[in-house]
């Protein structure tokens, strides 16, 4: 068994996860890099609400976060209806709709590592900015956001593989369609279901063990630059 | 020009502060903590809002609850020196540097950076983190980093608190040369006495939100009604004298002051330099004739003003007149064997040592609290 001799399927699943997961992130990341600076520093009435619903997906049967998103999000569903009627988008079945899938179930590991990070970061020093001449934008961009860097790299890997093992909502949302939402662990639990799949749900298996520890050391060696930077 | 004017109420703490002075200089802000000093540069900054009042510096007004002013601190050009430092550790000490500077028009810079750098000592600093700094280091930075910003005003909360005694003698001077060589006006927030007799021309005394005293710093320390805010050890005269001359065979240099010619081991004070003196009135003695062979070098013909019992009762404060105010503390027992009573004729007697030197001093200006304070003026 030749783990690199990939069958077109399978490149075509590979291929597909990490551009689904790609995109959950580069979606996810700036809106999750906003609301977890909105729960961190604010207070408002309604904020264990809106904290409770962004944690949502953490605690419920992805299945049902699935099934959810198919009746808002559906071409018949309240919001989907709007984005096709006004904007000609269709989010179920296809990789877009994948691509929200994802973006939903790791939000909310996002937030959390993002918004641990922020709570971390001392209001003084963004005091000390203002007293310099910065106001609240540049003091955002210029210290808020690079003290909270390990926090985005921890939550990027979390949310980024979070996103590659994305199953339940996935397939119920957009169902497992080969070459448009069929994932890598969609692949798999494809292959396992017909006769004389070992083989290739073997690789697929190994594939993501590969992925995930690369993601994992590439957090580690992200996080140790920013430590050395820190020191100088 | 500085004309401040505040109240907030923050739980059960009431603060109702109101001074204002024509030259700041260095002005220092006195009193326990707790006494709201902090909460009143933190208003001036901009990072706490008064519920009534106005702030007006150098003409420019930062704050009126009656006009709906309210600068954002970013707006304010008000240095601010913390504590705690607050260096940007994601910076270089060169990118924390210019933080504020890079956001100051060129036109309206007034410090430059090479000679920021050369008076604070820091150029072989320039490339590390501010992980890699002492406390000492960290804190001539960040005083630097507010200098770039081209202050109108400085204020600084306590800067030296957090450094042990070494730290603080490195950073105390760079503080002094801030005031003498660069005339930046200076709001010293401080709790130590020490520093504020070093440092600043005049003083705001506060006490539980309220403004106690204010006026320059010889005025209040010679007042004995303050010695409860200003410390009961501490307590004694302290006068501005003129370095008259250097008697150098004898080690000694002579001051001129109000009541004479005071002997002092050597300053190393230019002649006719004005300095600040200090001396406690635990160190002077009285002697009811001129006193012979004795090794004392000062001695002053004066008047008692005034007898006063202290604390605990077995000490007791004779006030003299000696062509200026000098307190002496002495014991119970030594009163009743001179027989000391006011208007009487005696001399007071001062050991050289000491005196201590705490300033040069600039010309005087003081600080005047407004009427509606609870201040006794």
């Amino acid at each position: 068994m030749n783990i690199f001799d990939l069958s077109p399927a399978e490149l075509e699943a590979l291929r597909l996860s990490l551009w689904v997961s790609g995109w959950a992130v580069a979606i996810s990341l700036p809106i999750g890099i906003l609301v977890a600076w909105v729960l961190a520093r604010f207070d408002f009435p309604g904020k264990s609400l809106v904290d409770g619903l962004i944690h949502l997906p953490l605690v419920l049967p992805p299945v049902v976060v699935g099934y959810l998103l198919l009746v808002l999000l559906g071409r018949r569903g309240i919001i989907g209806g709007w984005l096709y009627h006004t904007l000609g988008i269709t989010l179920a079945f296809n990789w877009k709709g994948a691509a929200v899938a994802a973006a939903v179930m790791a939000f909310p590991l996002l937030v959390r590592a993002v918004r641990l990070s922020l709570e971390g970061v001392e209001e003084g020093l963004e005091m000390a900015a203002n007293t310099l001449g910065a106001g609240p934008i540049r003091v955002f961009f210029t210290i808020t956001l690079p003290l909270i860097t390990p926090g985005i790299i921890t939550g990027l890997i979390l949310a980024f593989t979070r996103s590659l093992g994305e199953f339940g909502a996935t397939i119920t949302f957009v169902s497992n369609i080969q070459g448009e939402t069929q994932t890598l662990p969609l692949a798999l639990y494809t292959f396992t279901q017909v006769p004389n799949g070992e083989t290739e749900a073997m690789r697929l298996c190994i594939i993501a063990i590969i992925i995930a520890m690369a993601a994992l050391i590439a957090s580690e060696f992200l996080a140790r630059r920013f430590t050395v930077h820190m020191k100088g | 020009m500085l004309d401040i004017r505040i109240k907030k109420r923050q739980g059960t703490f009431f603060l109702d502060a109101a001074f204002h002075t024509q030259e700041v200089g260095v002005m220092a802000l006195f009193g326990h903590s707790g006494a709201g000093k902090t909460s009143i540069i933190n208003m001036v900054a901009g990072l706490t809002r008064p519920d009534e009042g106005r702030i007006i510096v150098n003409d420019r007004c930062l704050f009126d609850s009656t006009k709906d002013i309210n600068l954002a601190p970013e707006k304010r050009r008000i240095g601010y020196i913390f504590q705690d430092g607050r260096l940007f550790p994601h910076l270089s000490v060169r990118s924390n540097l210019t933080y504020g500077m890079r956001l100051m028009p060129p036109a309206e810079r007034y410090m430059k950076f090479d000679q920021v750098v050369d008076l604070l000592g820091i150029e072989p600093l320039l490339a590390r983190r501010p992980a890699k700094l002492s406390g000492g280091e960290k804190q001539r930075v960040a005083i630097g980093r507010a200098l770039l910003t081209s202050p109108a005003l400085l204020l600084m909360d306590e800067p030296l608190a957090a450094l042990d005694e070494i730290r603080k003698a490195e950073v105390l001077p760079f503080i002094a040369r801030l005031s003498n060589e660069l005339s930046i006006p200076i709001l010293y927030v401080s709790h130590v006495l020490d520093e504020i007799l070093k440092l600043a021309d005049s003083m705001v005394l506060l006490e539980a939100g309220q403004v106690v005293a204010a006026g320059g710093i010889e005025e209040l320390m010679s007042r004995p009604d303050l010695q409860r805010l200003t410390g009961h050890a501490e307590y004694g005269t302290v006068i501005s004298a003129v370095v008259a001359r250097h008697d150098e065979p004898a080690g000694l240099t002579e001051l001129r002051f109000a009541g004479g010619i005071l002997k002092v081991p050597r300053f190393d004070v230019p002649l006719g330099a004005r300095v600040r003196i200090r001396i406690q009135a635990r160190n002077v003695a009285i002697a009811l004739t001129p006193p012979q062979g004795i090794s004392l070098q000062n001695i002053f013909p004066g008047i008692i003003k005034d007898i006063e019992v202290n604390g605990n009762g077995s000490l007791i404060d004779v006030h003299l007149d000696i062509g200026c105010p000098m307190p002496a503390r002495i014991t119970l027992r030594a009163r009743r064997e001179l027989n000391l009573r006011p208007g009487q004729r005696v001399f007071a007697l001062v050991k050289s040592v000491a005196v201590a030197r705490e300033k040069i001093v600039r010309p005087n200006h003081t600080p005047t609290p407004n009427k509606n304070s609870h201040s006794p003026f």
